[in-house]
């Protein structure tokens, strides 16, 4: 529709790098539940292995929103589907 | 043109699928990719080392060997994990659990010899998803009877029917797209350190290789498992 591919490719980076903005919430909170399982462990030293499961499992389930964006960032960098729509 | 600019294309970057050769089945070309080769020597590693442990446990001796005494560890271990999620339904899932887990983690750290993980394909994430999907319908339908599976729909009033049919359809794509983007991140990076930083990626990305593919590979198998024990210890509760 008349746009250069080149104009098309950069705003498909910088659309990569602003979804990957998305990697903020999960870090945030990964490290709020790192921080009471420790506490959880310094007041309790006998759960410590239920206790690491458990914020794992939360970690992990807490970390697919900021997978989605490195997944978004990824399509658009290398499936390039907007050079195909525009063309 | 123009399109240098991208990874991709500029350096020798590439965490791609690739064909190694098509054949026509129905009018339909179908692609055997480097997925399905790394999934074949995958399998191969896993009947190889299932063959030695048959053999050690048939020739079991009192006192355990070195190998034995790993196969019994694994085992072990397995079944401690099942029965501490699952409970009483543990003797029905153990199998399929510990077949899963063996299997993503030997794809996961599949990376540290060289081949692409399987597990950064879609396709086979997707349908680890699709088997434990039906698992919790199935155990749904067989425990719950089919008034019980309508009462949960409705929960809390029967408005929310089409959020709890949205939340039951993600399941299974949440949990394949968290492995899949895991194990393809960790590939990602490691391409491109390979790629661009190639003048200096000596023995140092040893030790990315311990996170990516081992630490983050081990964690990724454990939240899978445990994420479908769950679901199907939930699956399987009748509220009595």
């Amino acid at each position: 529709m008349g746009f250069d591919v080149n104009f098309i490719l950069g705003c498909s980076a910088i659309g990569a790098g602003l979804a990957v903005i998305a990697g903020i919430g999960p870090g945030v909170g990964q490290g709020i539940a790192a921080g009471h399982a420790a506490a959880a462990v310094g007041r309790n030293p006998g759960a410590k292995s239920d206790v690491t499961s458990t914020m794992l499992l939360g970690q992990a389930v807490a970390e697919t929103t900021g997978l989605y964006g490195l997944l978004i960032a990824i399509i658009l960098l290398f499936v390039r589907p907007l050079v195909g729509a525009a063309q | 043109m123009g399109e240098g600019i991208l990874l991709s294309e500029s350096g020798g970057v590439d965490f791609m699928i690739h064909g190694v050769c098509s054949y026509e089945l129905f009018g339909q070309t179908v692609w055997i990719t480097t997925t399905h080769v790394c999934v074949l020597i995958v399998f191969l590693i896993i009947i190889g080392f299932c063959i030695a442990a048959n053999r050690a446990v048939k020739h079991a001796t009192e006192v355990p060997g070195a190998f034995q005494n790993v196969v019994e560890l694994i085992v072990e271990m397995l079944d401690k994990m099942v029965s501490g999620v699952m409970g009483p339904q543990a003797v029905r899932f153990r199998n399929y659990i510990g077949t899963i887990f063996i299997f993503i983690l030997f794809s996961n750290i599949s990376g540290l010899l060289g081949l692409r993980p399987p597990t950064a394909d879609y396709g086979v994430t997707l349908a680890l998803g699709v088997i434990t999907f039906t698992l919790i319908h199935f155990n749904k339908f067989k425990y719950k009877k089919v008034s019980g599976v309508l009462k949960g729909l409705c929960e809390p009033w029967p408005i929310w029917a089409p959020i709890n049919i949205i939340s039951d359809l993600a399941v299974p794509i949440s949990l394949s797209l968290r492995l899949f983007a895991n194990v393809l991140s960790g590939t990602a990076i490691m391409a491109l350190i390979y790629a661009l930083l190639s003048k200096v990626a000596i023995i140092w990305p040893a030790a990315l290789h311990v996170y990516f593919d081992l630490f983050s590979g081990a964690i990724q198998t454990y939240v899978f498992c445990m994420l479908t024990m769950t679901y199907v210890t939930d699956a399987c509760d009748t509220g009595e």
